[in-house]
């Protein structure tokens, strides 16, 4: 992979703020959808998803960043997968210390964080090729803009669906909730609504760069 | 992978070596890492899981301010939990003053949407079950989950009906969920419409939980009121 010349980029504000916006995992790249879908149904679940999967991303990240110039290409699939499970694990005990309850909500999606392509895509095309600082930079924003993703999911579907904002009540007793809405098909809803308008901002900040008549939705 | 193996065929090859020194040197990281954060967890897990249990037990069972751990063992008696001994678990919870208030049986059933386990606090002195929780379950929201919150279905757990036949070995009644609105026995519970395989689960997992725990627990009831 690391053939070409010379790929490493300098460290900007850029590198952080690209996975919150530019290049959000969720929104732009739409990598990792398995848990934004399935445990987006509360406030609470889809902080702690997030958080656990940055950490695991910014952890797993760095020791490849680190080890890049000792894994032979050949084997590296396998070194990835081995140290993303290592420290999927580590999160997985740690939950489970911190509170069964969560641990029970979140059920095997904490497992299946092995699995997010997020993170091995990170590990596979930017943290084998640079260098430790901006790795831990961009990881810690690209982790940032799936939590921030997630947590939109999940603020919308918590109180559509539950009338309810962090387990406080929001609406009157007599507030029929959406139901539908921490079901399954409410997280395809939420999440549809949400690419709609961030495709929508896009479109219309192109257009404005390309002015009215400029051909803009092109293959992006 | 013709084109692929082509492009390659001038670089030096990668010795066999680099490839097991890394896979071996990230393998022995890893688990190193791993067993650090397991042996530092492991306790903190245990004590969350006490905590649960405890909740649990004390909130079926109000009044109750001690619990201890008992095991239904293969012959059918009540021993104390301990090393070595392996069977179902029952919670005795117990007063101030260490009088027995009832004791917690655990019960499990397959619902609409997997197991559905669920606490029951059994009364020796009435032999009925007084209260229910559910521990787990993935019922659909809005209609499964009601068996915890819905009133009118928690009150089939008030007083239900789990006395033993006359061999002392099983239920004379075996707890059953019928459809909402047709109970007629102190030992049936009044199902949830639009939730029938959810309450009928509940009604299993009563009947198993009951089924198990309530002839030992009849049979060595001094085992379980006795102080210590």
């Amino acid at each position: 992979m690391a053939e070409l010349p010379n790929t490493e980029e300098r460290l900007t504000p850029d590198t952080f703020l690209r996975g919150l916006w530019e290049e959000n995992p969720v929104f732009v790249m739409l990598l990792g959808m398995c848990p934004v879908l399935a445990v987006t149904s509360t406030t609470v679940n889809a902080l702690a998803m997030g958080l656990a999967t940055t950490f695991v991303l910014v952890c797993s990240s760095l020791l490849v960043s680190l080890l890049r110039n000792w894994i032979p290409k050949q084997v590296r699939i396998a070194s990835y997968i081995v140290i993303i499970a290592t420290f999927v694990t580590i999160v997985d005990y740690a939950i489970q210390a911190i509170s069964l309850e969560l641990y029970a909500a979140l059920g095997a999606f904490i497992q299946l964080i092995v699995a997010n392509c997020v993170i091995l895509g990170r590990a596979e095309a930017y943290a084998s090729k640079q260098k430790l600082m901006t790795t831990l930079v961009n990881s810690l924003g690209m982790g940032a803009g799936f939590t921030l993703a997630l947590l939109s999911l999940g603020t919308v579907r918590e109180i559509l669906g539950n009338g309810t904002i962090l387990g406080i009540s929001l609406f009157p007793a007599d507030f029929q909730p959406w139901i539908v809405m921490i079901l399954p098909p409410g997280g395809f809803f939420v999440l549809g609504a949400w690419l709609l308008l961030f495709n929508w901002l896009r479109l219309r900040k192109e257009r404005k760069a390309t002015g009215p008549i400029g051909v803009t939705a092109d293959a992006r | 992978m013709n084109l692929e193996a082509q492009i390659q065929t001038p670089q030096p090859r990668t010795p066999a070596w680099a490839m097991l020194r890394t896979l071996g040197g990230i393998a022995m990281i890893s688990g190193l890492l791993v067993a650090l954060v397991y042996q530092f967890t492991l306790p903190i897990i245990a004590e969350n899981q006490r905590v649960l249990t405890e909740q649990a037990v004390f909130r079926v069972l109000p009044g109750a301010v001690g619990k201890r751990d008992f095991v239904i063992t293969a012959d059918g008696a009540l021993s104390p939990a301990g090393e070595g001994v392996d069977g179902a678990l029952v919670y005795g919870a117990y007063d101030q003053d260490g009088g027995l208030v009832g004791v917690a049986i655990t019960g499990s059933a397959l619902g609409y949407a997997g197991p559905v386990n669920v606490m029951f606090a059994y009364d020796p002195e009435c032999a009925c079950i007084t209260a229910s929780k559910v521990l787990q379950s993935n019922e659909t929201p809005g209609f499964g989950d009601k068996l915890d919150f819905d009133p009118a279905f928690l009150k089939n757990f008030e007083a239900l009906d789990a006395r033993l036949n006359d061999g002392g070995d099983a239920l004379a009644n075996e707890i059953v969920t019928v459809k909402h609105g047709t109970k007629t026995q102190s030992w049936e519970i009044d199902g949830i419409s639009g939730a029938t395989i959810s309450s009928k689960a509940m009604g299993r997992a009563a009947n198993n939980a009951a089924q198990r725990a309530v002839p030992a627990i009849a049979r060595d009831l001094a085992v379980l009121t006795q102080q210590n």
